[in-house]
């Protein structure tokens, strides 16, 4: 084979590959634009005959998409402030804080991660019933404060910060806080950007534990509330495409926004040594 | 770092609080669950509640459904976690050559239906799938093979849910097989072209086994991933049809969110996690063993 003919072969293959796997997210966003029973025709049309937003209008009039995207978004944002906190506070005391048993429980938790989080839903669920978090957005926030995950990755990055840089600090006479806040978390910033992607959008996306824990409609995540609207409207192609747009347009964004920070995070999270 | 430092604890405490109440907690909870009958009574009063030992997990593996939710996790998992690997390393394979273009663009791509919210994507290939309006079936038709009820035939639901769940799944597994593609030294290479190595033995003989440590890797995190199987089939085709699409997890939500049978759903979280936790045990040690060796 000519080296012309392989490049072609090359990029003929990633070009046919790369068509084929936006195809679904292309025709999502067709098909939405499209007027009601305009997609349940033969042959499937690939664009609308007249673009209408009447799909999303009638989402956010009637079936209350501003709610649940509300939700979601307020969800989101607050698991990954309060969990950052907490990650990092507890990933760089890992790395550079001396206490007692500091090995023996990073062991412990680097155990626990091959425990998969169902086997906990249960009787999470019962415990937060007992608090009285079930049914409310404390119910998703609260377990999610903090994640061992989150805690290795800042450790990883963490144990590269000189002690030298610390000690200094601390003879010049600056509280640990202070060394935290004012030379710790800069030199984090990169893995914090990196950790606040991935909580934002693994709790956007999260569907099994939102669906066990908010039975009331006010309260649902657009996962959530698009896999019901589902179930209620079979038929309703472009309106559920609507929704699918709705759901998945903003994490979308923020991962070609971030992604070099995104794909960081997944080699650091992947290489588990 | 030479003394113990008191402000440590701070650092650590809040996350590890809320470590140990809402995850360890639950878990050793759970085990101890699974040996109860809780149920719609005990939700109600804790009274009702009884040691059962091991009642749970003998009623289980005398339930066809939970043996039939098990088979239709073991196809998925055995059946997708091949072709997904498959097709991430074959993507690897094209983005790393010298010869393709636009490797950003390519990548980034590709990628994309990882980061997309699985509810919403599934909603997206439900009408894909659809047996009258969908695209596959008119592609197919084009081909001259008649329509498929994808979602409605006992037997193609499960491949359609992993054709699925291939699409949304190989970016993960592309980017990290990437870059272990990209740290394999160029002069091994070489050296296999000047002993007259073609294309596909230089596959075989180095690029496999460079790569083996973290195909590996990978392999482990993909199989257990795939063994948590839920939001697919509850969203496509709700366990059917036929129940051919009920998954562990799924047989789990129910009994336990549905029916409230929540001591017994306790013990179907453990088993599945013992099933997880043997199947990639037993694969850590076959690929050490083959490093090894």
């Amino acid at each position: 084979m000519k080296r012309g003919d392989a490049r072609l072969l090359v990029n003929g293959t990633l070009g046919v590959l790369t068509a084929v796997t936006l195809f679904p997210l292309a025709w999502m966003a067709a098909v939405s634009l499209m007027s009601p029973g305009e997609a349940s025709t033969y042959p499937p049309p690939l664009v609308p005959g007249r673009a209408t937003l009447d799909n999303y209008r009638e989402l956010f009039a009637r079936a209350g998409m501003g709610r649940y995207l509300a939700n979601s978004v307020m969800l989101a944002c607050s698991v990954t402030a309060v969990s950052l906190l907490f990650n990092v506070a507890a990933g760089y005391a890992f790395a550079k804080l001396r206490f007692r048993g500091r090995t023996g429980l990073f062991n412990l938790m680097l155990g626990a991660l091959v425990i998969p989080s169902q086997v906990a839903m249960v009787p999470l669920f019962l415990l937060l019933k007992q608090l009285g978090l079930v049914n409310s957005y404390g119910g998703v926030i609260v377990p999610a404060m903090a994640s061992i995950f989150g805690i290795f990755l800042v450790r990883q990055y963490a144990l590269s910060i000189p002690d030298d840089l610390l000690d200094a600090a601390r003879i010049d006479g600056a509280s640990e806080p202070r060394i935290f806040g004012l030379i710790v978390v800069p030199v984090l910033k990169p893995i914090i950007v990196t950790l606040a992607v991935f909580t934002f959008l693994g709790t956007w996306n999260d569907f099994m534990w939102p669906l066990i824990v908010l039975s009331d409609n006010d309260l649902y995540t657009l996962p959530v509330a698009l896999a019901s609207l589902s179930r209620e409207h079979v038929a309703d192609n472009e309106l559920m495409m609507a929704g699918a747009v709705v759901t998945t347009l903003p994490v979308l964004v923020i991962f070609i926004a971030l992604q070099r920070y995104y794909v960081a995070g997944l080699m650091a999270g992947s290489v588990k040594t | 770092m030479s003394r113990a430092s008191p402000a440590a604890w701070w650092f650590v405490a809040p996350a590890l609080v809320v470590i140990a109440v809402f995850f360890v907690l639950p878990v050793l909870a759970g085990l101890a669950l699974s040996f109860t009958d809780f149920d719609l009574y005990a939700l109600a009063d804790v009274g009702n509640l009884r040691l059962v030992g091991l009642r749970n997990y003998l009623r289980l593996l005398q339930d066809p459904l939970f043996w039939q939710a098990l088979g239709n996790t073991f196809y998925f998992v055995v059946v997708g976690v091949p072709l997904s690997i498959g097709a991430s390393l074959g993507a690897a394979l094209l983005l790393h050559s010298p010869l393709a273009r636009f490797k950003g663009f390519f990548r980034t791509a590709l990628f994309t239906p990882v980061v997309t919210t699985l509810v919403a994507v599934a909603v997206i290939w439900r009408y894909l799938l659809s047996t009258r309006y969908g695209m596959l079936n008119y592609v197919l038709a084009a081909v001259g093979i008649p329509p498929v009820d994808w979602l409605g035939d006992p037997h193609w639901a499960m491949p359609a849910i992993i054709l699925f769940a291939v699409w949304k799944s190989f970016g993960y597994n592309m980017v990290i097989l990437l870059a272990g593609l990209t740290s394999i030294p160029q002069d091994l290479y070489e050296a296999a072209r000047v002993d007259g190595a073609s294309a596909a033995s230089r596959f075989r003989h180095v690029t496999l086994p460079m790569l083996g440590p973290i195909l590996a890797m990978v392999a482990i995190l993909t199989i257990a991933g795939y063994f948590q199987l839920f939001a697919e089939p509850y969203v496509m085709t709700q366990g059917g049809p036929l129940q051919s699409t009920v998954s562990v997890l799924y047989f789990m939500y129910e009994e336990g969110f549905k029916w409230w049978n929540l001591g017994s759903a306790s013990a179907v979280a453990f088993l599945l996690f013992l099933l997880i936790f043997a199947v990639t045990a037993v694969q850590a040690r076959l690929a050490r063993r083959s490093v090894a060796a």
